[in-house]
């Protein structure tokens, strides 16, 4: 790009060069930029590294950051330049010269432009494809084709959201249900996320996933957690009066922690487990009235089913 | 098609000429009968639709399953808008034709008088059309700004509440609707109507009526849309997602009957603006002559004229799942959330660019003029237009892509996505092109024009993040995505308006705007909406959602910046009310003739055109930005020899007019 920008503008007439000027002062400030966006801010960058598909969302903003920070210099001084050095000076109502258009700057705007846009696009293919970074968190829906190929076989976490709730299931421990999302380190997570009602989004932000509820739709999203500690989870699809509250947190563990809560709560569920419906990866919302009332039976608090409990004003 | 050489305006063609009566204005359609016609519509629609679904007496009592009151409601706003639309006159010369009768000429340029009056009928002038879409368009868009301020007065803090839930989400769902929907014809309304003529050389547009129509369905889509308030308002933003929307009580029939009716609206209003550029333009205006301006109100009507049957038909589906009891979108009934989510965004894409082109079209516009130089690398403008009209069709789905469909189409909707920055960038190639040497003056139209192209860089630039699916998985449905697209809609079509509006008001009403309060306005809007939307990156990439009204706590102070700055730049709407009713109803300082030396054809006729806009169809000479050449030939001819004419038709051969 560099060498390009040099030549980029009509030098027809005599007086400064203006074009190795603008150069001149876009290189700088563009290699400060990118330097700065790269190796100081870089790091730092949302959503953080405490999973892969966050890694790789992170990678992905960083690459994107740099990529465009010349550009919007590069329009940014020439559009200074130009109004500093190329203003009407009072008393001069002369035109200015009478340039129709450039062959050649034309056809390398086009060209440079052209070249960045597609690169990026190569780019973001290959790191969703990727099978490391396996689809970048995103919902892939019921039949996903980037899977993570390396550290055994995910874990199974259904994400079942409702108005305005989030509750777990764990088919690999009897299925139990719970609000209380907990997984271990370095082990692939598979989020199966459905929905009872309206369309919400489990989005675990430091976890760099986000999946679509949608009802009646299994929609698969893949993270590997690499890092130990608590993550907010939060609904990001607009899905009615709560939709701002219906947040909860999640937690990264070591191993043999989770196992050993796995399989408590198993058994302490055992009985609820019962009387909840099959495990499967969509759910008949007719059927969740039953579940209330088996739920309410039981005694159990939580998710608990309700669509709407007393404290919650009307669904308009 | 053959150039009409005669002055001519619609006629009837019942035969004769049409008559003009001379009742007194309260016996005439104007806005007083559309009133009354719209209360007796509703009432009897509104009784029909009791009538047929009632419990008990109905005649169709299965219908009201959903335990609302769905069809009364419905059929009441289909009345009402019938209603309106009788008592505005519109059917009467409709039905004189069909019965043989000469058309009485209610509204016709040359039968309207002048004044005040005009502006609430039927008018079939496009220069009264025009400046009842400005003032519709300006109401419109400071009620949705009001919302605006709500909902920045509600984040104020996070948990201390201002509203309750219920009304903040009726709030984002007004405010949203309101600006996307209404908003979507801000330009081509008001400037699209008034100018594509005059910018062609052309008496008049070819439709009239529909023309007319289109402006008067938005009031109609306006009202609808606020008395959903009174319903309940709707718990569903703009989008508008099945089966959140299927869902929600009657005041969602108000944002899917006012929705739809905009979408017909825009829909009647690019047609008349295609054919009146394709069969109106003046000898000798080219293609290669065509303003950049028309450029962009051409392309954007083609994106009208796609885009809105499906916007139209995806209501029409949203109102019979809420009525009828169809399942269109009811997964547990064999529908698809995702068959909403679809149609939606096919049109809800395209519809971006609606909000885009039309700015691009207003500053490449005015750059020459201020620069004094030509436009650089004119075709280069005209292709980026095309380019993201065409584009604009091949990418909605980056919008569903955490949806959970279509994962292995991913990859194409990248690529398309980001191809579209491709002709994006061919505008600012053109821009800092015209830049190169010029003479630029600082006037408050330009400054608005390099204020608009400031922020739709950073729009622009932060969209490119959005279409790629890793980095879009962080920044899909949260405050990122809310600036994005305020910058490019905000920063990019309201800056633009503003610069149009101070740029073409001396020529649409023979007015000057205050320049001192037209500094302030452009200075303060400048800041305070960088203010307000630049940290909105931060926030969003922080995490909080959008549309919520509980955030985290560590967001408090940001979220303070933000909607003090918010209110600075309503501050910056309300210098500019006052800045257009002080200039245009207190001091009405005369501007004549051409205040910034412009050779736009429009520019050539007076302040105000007279009803039909030029004397004698002008017969255009050169292109409209041959700034910079000593001796440049004048942009038209605007009495041109008897023989002229006649010469450059070839008799009674069709002309075409791209020699």
């Amino acid at each position: 790009m560099a060498a390009v920008v040099g030549d980029q503008r009509p030098a027809e007439s005599a007086g400064p060069n203006h074009g190795l000027r603008i150069f001149l002062i876009w290189l700088p400030v563009a290699l400060a930029v990118d330097l700065l966006l790269y190796f100081v801010y870089g790091p730092h960058m949302p959503p953080g590294t405490m999973s892969t598909s966050a890694a790789s969302q992170q990678f992905d903003i960083k690459v994107m950051a740099v990529m465009a920070a010349p550009v919007m210099a590069f329009v940014l001084v020439y559009a200074a330049y130009a109004l500093i050095v190329w203003r009407r000076r009072e008393g001069d109502d002369e035109d200015g010269p009478a340039i129709y258009g450039h062959t050649r700057i034309q056809a390398t705007w086009i060209t440079i432009s052209t070249v960045i846009v597609l690169s990026l696009a190569a780019f973001g293919t290959y790191e969703l494809a990727w099978p490391g970074f396996a689809g970048a968190g995103a919902g892939e829906g019921p039949a996903p084709i980037w899977k993570p190929t390396s550290g055994g076989p995910p874990l199974q976490i259904q994400v079942i959201a409702q108005q305005w709730r989030f509750t777990y299931r764990y088919p690999q421990f009897g299925g139990f249900e719970t609000n209380i999302l907990e997984m271990p380190i370095n082990r692939p997570v598979q989020f199966n996320v459905t929905s009872l009602d309206v369309i919400h989004d489990f989005w675990a932000y430091q976890l760099g996933v986000k999946a679509d509820a949608n009802p009646g739709v299994n929609n698969v999203a893949f993270t590997t957690p690499r890092q130990l500690g608590s993550f907010t989870v939060r609904c990001n699809e607009l899905c009615g009066l709560w939709h701002g509250a219906m947040f909860n947190y999640g937690h990264v563990v070591t191993d043999s922690q989770f196992m050993s809560w796995a399989s408590t709560t198993e058994t302490q569920l055992a009985s609820v487990t019962a009387m909840l419906p099959p495990y499967s990866t969509t759910y008949d919302p007719t059927v969740v009235p039953n579940i209330n009332k088996a739920m309410a039976k039981a005694g159990i608090a939580g998710a608990n089913g309700y669509y709407y409990p007393p404290n919650d004003p009307v669904q308009p | 098609m053959a150039i009409e050489t005669q002055p001519e305006m619609a006629k009837g063609s019942g035969g004769g000429t049409p008559t003009s009566t001379a009742s007194p204005w309260w016996r005439r359609p104007a806005i007083h009968t559309a009133i009354i016609g719209a209360v007796i519509g509703y009432l009897i629609g509104s009784l029909l639709g009791s009538f047929l679904t009632g419990t008990g007496n109905g005649l169709y009592p299965n219908v009201s399953l959903s335990d609302s009151k769905d069809w009364p409601i419905v059929l009441g706003y289909l009345f009402a808008i019938v209603g309106w639309l009788a008592g505005l006159g519109v059917f009467n010369d409709v039905f004189r034709q069909v019965l043989g009768r000469p058309a009485n000429g209610n509204g016709l340029p040359e039968h309207e008088q002048s004044g005040l009056a005009r502006y609430f009928r039927y008018s079939l002038d496009h220069k009264v059309v025009g400046l009842q879409y400005l003032v519709g368009m300006l109401i419109y868009f400071c009620t949705a700004g009001l919302f605006a301020m709500a909902i920045r007065t509600e984040l104020l803090s996070p948990t201390h509440h201002v509203f309750s839930s219920q009304v903040y989400v009726e709030i984002v769902g007004e405010h949203g609707t309101m600006m996307m929907m209404l908003m979507t014809s801000v330009i081509v309304g008001p400037f699209g109507n008034y100018l594509v003529p005059l910018m062609i050389g052309s008496k008049r547009v070819a439709f009239p009526r529909i023309e007319a129509l289109s402006f008067w369905l938005t009031p109609c889509a306006f009202l609808i849309l606020l008395s959903g308030l009174l319903l309940g308002g709707f718990p569903f933003g703009w989008t508008g997602y099945a089966p959140l929307s299927i869902q929600a009580t009657i005041g969602a029939d108000s944002y899917a009957m006012a929705f739809g009716l905009m979408g017909i609206s825009v829909i009647l209003a690019g047609f008349n603006i295609i054919v009146t550029v394709i069969c109106y333009r003046a000898p000798g205006m080219r293609w290669s002559r065509l303003p950049v301006f028309v450029w962009a109100m051409v392309s954007t009507s083609f994106l009208f004229v796609l885009a809105g049957p499906v916007l139209v038909g995806g209501m029409y589906m949203m109102l019979m799942d809420r009525t009828a009891q169809t399942a269109f979108f009811e997964d547990s009934l064999g529908g698809s959330n995702y068959l909403y989510e679809n149609l939606f965004w096919f049109f809800g894409h395209p519809e971006v660019y609606i909000l885009a082109l039309p700015g691009f079209g207003v500053v490449m516009e005015m750059l020459p003029v201020f620069t004094r130089k030509p436009l650089f690398a004119y075709k280069i403008a005209t292709a980026g237009m095309i380019g993201v009209t065409l584009l604009s069709f091949f990418v909605w789905q980056h919008h569903l892509f955490d949806s959970g469909i279509n994962p292995d189409m991913r990859p194409l909707f990248m690529v398309t996505t980001e191809l579209i920055s491709i002709p994006t960038g061919f505008i600012y190639l053109v821009a800092l092109g015209t830049l190169w040497k010029a003479k630029i003056r600082f006037t408050v139209p330009m400054l608005f024009g390099f204020g608009m192209l400031f922020n739709f860089l950073i729009g622009g630039i932060s969209g490119v993040f959005l279409s790629d699916v890793p980095a879009d998985t962080t920044e899909h449905g949260s405050f990122f995505v809310m600036a994005h697209f305020h910058y490019t809609i905000m920063g990019g079509l309201i800056f633009a308006l503003m610069g149009a509006i101070y740029y073409w008001l001396p020529k649409m009403m023979g007015i000057k705007l205050n320049k001192t309060l037209g500094l302030w306005h452009f200075w303060l809007m400048f800041f305070a909406f960088n203010f307000t939307f630049l940290p909105l990156f931060a926030v969003g990439m922080a995490g909080q959602p959008r549309r919520v009204f509980e955030y985290a706590t560590n967001l408090t102070g940001i979220n303070d910046w933000v909607s003090i700055s918010a209110f600075f730049l309503g501050g910056s709407i309300l210098i500019f009310v006052i800045n257009f009713v002080w200039s245009t109803v207190i001091v009405r300082e005369r501007e004549e003739g051409n205040p910034w030396q412009s050779r736009g054809l429009e520019w050539q006729t007076a302040s105000p055109p007279a009803p039909g806009n030029f004397e004698h169809i002008p017969v255009v000479l050169s292109a409209p930005y041959d700034y910079g050449t000593k001796d440049a030939q004048p942009v038209a001819d605007l009495n041109p020899p008897a023989g002229v004419l006649s010469a450059a038709i070839g008799d009674s051969e069709p002309v075409r007019a791209e020699a």
